[in-house]
C-alpha cells in the first residue's frame, strides 16, 4: 500500500488547509496516510477549538489560550486579526471548496492516523486528554520515522 | 445487486475522490457506482485510481458538454 506521512507543524488555517487537503485526497485514492502534529499543528487536534486556557502552568495556559484551537487558526499572510481566516471560509461556501472543517472531518471518516508529538506537548503542557479523540498516539521521532518508512513524507 | 448513484460535478479536489471513495465502500461484490462527474481533473483521475484500488471500470461515456457518467464495478 502506497504511504503518505505528513508533519504538519504550522497551525496556520492555510497551511492546515493544505494538510488535509493532501491527507484526505491521498486516503481517498488508496494511500495509508499519517499526520505528526507537532508545535503549532497541535492546535489543529486540540478538542477545544475555540480560545481556551488549555495547559498547566500559568505560562502555557496562556500560550493555550494565544495558540488557539483550529477555529480560531490564522492566515498565513494577511491575517487582519482572523478577519481573512474568515472571509476563506465564506469563499469555499461559495466556491463549494470543502472548508478546513469539513476536510478534517473527511480525514477522520477516511481513516487517516493522526498522531501527536510528544515533545511539543511536554513543553505547551498538553495532554493526549486535551485532544480529539481521533489522536490514535503519542509519538517521539524514533516511532514516527518508523511509521513513515518506505512512504513519502512532508513537512508542512 | 445494488446500482449506487453519485453526482461529483460541483465538488472540488479532493472531496470529488473523498466521496467517490466513501460511496465505493458502501459497495458489495457486484454493486455499481454511477458518478457523474466532469472532464479534466476527475475524469482522469476517479476511473484510474478506482481501478488501481481494485475497481472495474465498466463504462465511460460523456452525458452533457463537460459532464461525463463513469460506472464503477465491485
Amino acid at each position: 500500500m502506497k504511504k503518505l506521512s505528513i508533519i504538519s507543524f504550522s497551525g496556520d488555517f492555510d497551511k492546515l488547509t493544505a494538510v488535509f487537503t493532501l491527507a484526505t485526497g491521498a486516503a481517498a485514492v488508496g494511500y495509508e496516510v499519517n499526520l505528526f502534529f507537532t508545535f503549532w499543528g497541535l492546535d489543529a487536534i486540540k478538542k477545544k477549538q475555540g480560545r481556551s486556557f488549555t495547559g498547566k502552568s500559568p505560562l502555557t495556559k496562556a500560550f493555550g489560550f494565544l495558540m488557539g484551537g483550529l477555529k480560531v487558526a490564522p492566515v498565513s499572510r494577511f491575517n487582519f486579526w482572523g478577519i481573512s481566516a474568515k472571509i476563506f471560509r465564506s469563499l469555499m461556501r461559495k466556491n463549494n471548496v470543502a472548508t478546513l472543517e469539513e476536510l478534517v472531518d473527511s480525514a477522520k471518516i477516511l481513516g487517516v492516523n493522526f498522531y501527536a508529538c510528544e515533545m511539543a506537548m511536554h513543553i505547551l503542557g498538553i495532554g493526549k486528554d486535551d485532544f480529539i479523540p481521533e489522536v490514535k498516539d503519542v509519538l517521539g521521532v524514533a516511532s514516527f520515522l518508523k511509521l513513515a518508512d518506505d512512504g513519502q513524507t512532508l513537512f508542512i | 445487486m445494488a446500482n449506487y448513484k453519485i453526482d461529483i460535478t460541483k465538488d472540488h479536489c479532493p472531496i470529488t475522490f473523498v466521496k467517490t471513495k466513501i460511496e465505493l465502500s458502501k459497495l458489495a461484490q457486484g454493486d455499481t457506482l454511477e458518478v457523474l462527474l466532469l472532464k479534466g481533473e476527475p475524469l482522469e483521475n476517479v476511473p484510474r485510481t478506482s481501478t488501481e484500488q481494485g475497481y472495474t471500470v465498466l463504462s465511460i461515456e460523456p452525458v452533457d458538454g463537460d459532464i461525463y457518467k463513469v460506472i464503477i464495478q465491485k
